[in-house]
C-alpha cells in the first residue's frame, strides 16, 4: 500500500513536470485561461457569497454567545473583531477552499476524465500537443489568480453577514460591530490568508486533474476518480493548512 | 509508405502483438481486420506511438518513430491525421473550432487563411450547415465526418482511422467509406483503417491484413480475399449466413468483388 501511495505521488509530480512548461501557443493558452476563469472562478461566485454571508452571521452569533458567557466582561465590539479574524485566518481561506475542492475539484476531475475515456486526450497527444500543459496549466493559472479574489470577497461578505446578524438579533449594535472590525490586526494575517489560498488553489487545480488524467475505463471510473479527487484534495488542504499555520503563525 | 518490422508489444508480461511485419503503401486504403481482442487497436496505437512498442521498427517513409528526437516526432505528428472510434471531438468547441484546432496549434496562418482551409474541408465532408454546432448537437455520422475533416485539414501524409464505421448505420457507413477512399486518392495519403465492417473490407480494402491473437495471419486485398486459404480468416469474414452465401455465389460465378454485384445508394449529403 505504501509502495502504491509513493508511486502515485511520483506520478503526480511527473504529471506536474509535464504541466508546468511554457504553453505551446500563447494565444490558445489565453483563450483557455479566460474560459477557466469563468468555469472555475466566476461560476463559484454565488456559492461563495451565500456560504460566506451565512457562516459570517453564525460566527458572529457564536462569538457573542461565548463572550456573554464569559466570567469577565468582554466589550461587544470584540464580536466584530473576532469575526473578522476568524474569517481571515481560517474560514475564508480554508473552509471556502474545501468547498471549492468539492465543487471545482469534481468538475476538473470529471471533465478531464471524460476527455480521457472519450480519447480526446489521445487525440491531443497524437497531434503533438502537450496534453497536461494544454489542459491543466490554464486551470492552475486561473485558480491561483482568481481564488484569492474569491477569498477576499468571502471575507467581505462574511463580515457583512455578521453585521446583518447583529441587526437581526439586536444583540450588538452596528457601531460596536464596525468598531470591532476596524480594530488593529497584524498585517501578516492578510498575507498568510492569501498565501494559503494560492497554495490551496494549486492543490484544487492539480490533484483532481491528476485523478482525471489517469482515469482508465468508462463513466463509472470517471465518477470514482471524481470522488477520490475531492477526498484527496480536501485531505491535502487540511494537512497543508496545518503545515502553513505552523510555519507562518507559530 | 509505412514499414513495420517485427513489431512486438506486451502489457504486464502479456504479449499482445507477437512480431508483426508489413507495409502500408502510399495512396492506398490499408485495412486492419480481426476479431475483438486480436490486437488491432494496440497495433494502431503502437503505430501512432501512443504505446511504446516492446521491440520492432515502425518506419514512416524511412523514419523510425521510436528513434526520433522530440522535434522530429513533433514534425511527424503534424503529418498524421487521426480519426478515433468515438470521433474524439473536443466537446467544448464547435465543429468549426474542432476543425481549425490543428491549424491554430501548429501553423501561423492568418485568421482568414485558417477560415478558408476549414471551409474547404467542411465542404469536402458535406457539413456546411453544421459549422457552428457543438459535437453533442450533431449525429454520430456527422461527428465522424467532422473527425475526418479535422484529420485532413492540415494535409496529412498519413491518415489513421480506428473503426470509423462503428455505431453507424449501413447507409452512413457507405458514405464514410466513400469519403475515406476519395480523400486517400485526392490527398495521396497512406490511409490505415482498423475495421470490423465487412462491407468496408470488401469495397475499399486495397490492402488488408488480418490479425489473430496478435499475429498477422493473412495479408492481401479485397480481390483475393474470396479465395483466401486461411480458414480463420474465412470464418471471420464470412461469419454471417448472408456473406457465406455471397461467397459461394462469387465462387460459382467466378466474380471476385462485391462491387460487381452491389449497387451502392447515392450519398445524401444532408443525411445526418
Amino acid at each position: 500500500m505504501l509502495k502504491r501511495f509513493l508511486s502515485e505521488i511520483g506520478a503526480y509530480f511527473l504529471l506536474l513536470s509535464k504541466t508546468l512548461k511554457r504553453p505551446q501557443k500563447a494565444s490558445i493558452f489565453g483563450k483557455l485561461f479566460m474560459r477557466e476563469v469563468y468555469d472555475l472562478g466566476v461560476n463559484s461566485f454565488g456559492l461563495v457569497l451565500f456560504t460566506s454571508t451565512f457562516v459570517g452571521a453564525v460566527v458572529a452569533i457564536q462569538m457573542f454567545n461565548n463572550f456573554s458567557a464569559s466570567s469577565f466582561p468582554v466589550p461587544n465590539s470584540f464580536v466584530g473583531y473576532a469575526t473578522k479574524v476568524v474569517l481571515i485566518l481560517e474560514f475564508a481561506p480554508t473552509i471556502i477552499s474545501v468547498i471549492l475542492a468539492g465543487k471545482v475539484g469534481s468538475y476538473i476531475a470529471s471533465s478531464i476524465g471524460t476527455m480521457r475515456v472519450t480519447e480526446q486526450i489521445d487525440a491531443l497527444d497524437i497531434m503533438g500537443v502537450n496534453s497536461p500543459n494544454f489542459l491543466i496549466l490554464p486551470k492552475i493559472a486561473a485558480s491561483i489568480i482568481f481564488n484569492p479574489l474569491l477569498i477576499a470577497i468571502s471575507i467581505v461578505f462574511g463580515i457583512w453577514g455578521g453585521y446583518l446578524a447583529g441587526i437581526a438579533t439586536g444583540s450588538w449594535s452596528k457601531a460596536d460591530y464596525i468598531t470591532g472590525v476596524q480594530m488593529y490586526m497584524p498585517q501578516h494575517f492578510i498575507w498568510y490568508a492569501f498565501l494559503k489560498t494560492a497554495v490551496f488553489a494549486f492543490l484544487i487545480a492539480t490533484i483532481p486533474a491528476y485523478f482525471g488524467y489517469n482515469v482508465k475505463g468508462g463513466s463509472l471510473e470517471v465518477g470514482r476518480a471524481s470522488t477520490q479527487a475531492v477526498v484527496w484534495t480536501i485531505v491535502s488542504i487540511i494537512i497543508t493548512n496545518l503545515l502553513l499555520t505552523q510555519m507562518f503563525l507559530s | 509508405m509505412i514499414e513495420i518490422k517485427d513489431l512486438k508489444k506486451s502489457f504486464d508480461g502479456v504479449e499482445v502483438l507477437k512480431g508483426i511485419s508489413t507495409n502500408f503503401e502510399t495512396g492506398k486504403v490499408n485495412l486492419i481486420i480481426g476479431q475483438s481482442g486480436s490486437g488491432k487497436t494496440v497495433f494502431l496505437k503502437s503505430l501512432l506511438n501512443v504505446y511504446q512498442p516492446t521491440s520492432g521498427e515502425i518506419l514512416f517513409d524511412g523514419r523510425d518513430i521510436n528513434k526520433m528526437g522530440r522535434e522530429d516526432k513533433q514534425q511527424l505528428r503534424s503529418e498524421i491525421g487521426t480519426v478515433f472510434q468515438g470521433s474524439a471531438l473536443f466537446d467544448s468547441m464547435t465543429v468549426e473550432e474542432n476543425i481549425t484546432f490543428p491549424l491554430d496549434m501548429f501553423t501561423n496562418l492568418s485568421f482568414r487563411e485558417k477560415k478558408r482551409r476549414a471551409f474547404e474541408v467542411i465542404g469536402r465532408v458535406h457539413l456546411e450547415k453544421a459549422n457552428r454546432k457543438f459535437p453533442s448537437e450533431i449525429s454520430g455520422g456527422m461527428q465522424k465526418r467532422v473527425a475526418i475533416a479535422r484529420a485532413i485539414v492540415n494535409n496529412p501524409k498519413y491518415l489513421f482511422c480506428d473503426e470509423p464505421n462503428s455505431g453507424l448505420d449501413p447507409y452512413t457507413s457507405n458514405i464514410i467509406d466513400d469519403l475515406l477512399l476519395e480523400i486517400t486518392k485526392e490527398y495521396n495519403t497512406t490511409t490505415i483503417i482498423n475495421s470490423h465492417d465487412m462491407n468496408s473490407v470488401m469495397t475499399i480494402g486495397e490492402k488488408i491484413i488480418y490479425l489473430r491473437q496478435g499475429i498477422k495471419e493473412w495479408e492481401g486485398n479485397k480481390d483475393i480475399l474470396i479465395n483466401a486459404g486461411n480458414k480463420n480468416l474465412i470464418d471471420f469474414v464470412y461469419s454471417s449466413e448472408l456473406f457465406k452465401e455471397l461467397r459461394e455465389y462469387f465462387l460459382e460465378t467466378n466474380k471476385t468483388s462485391i462491387e460487381n454485384i452491389i449497387t451502392k445508394p447515392q450519398s445524401n449529403e444532408e443525411n445526418p
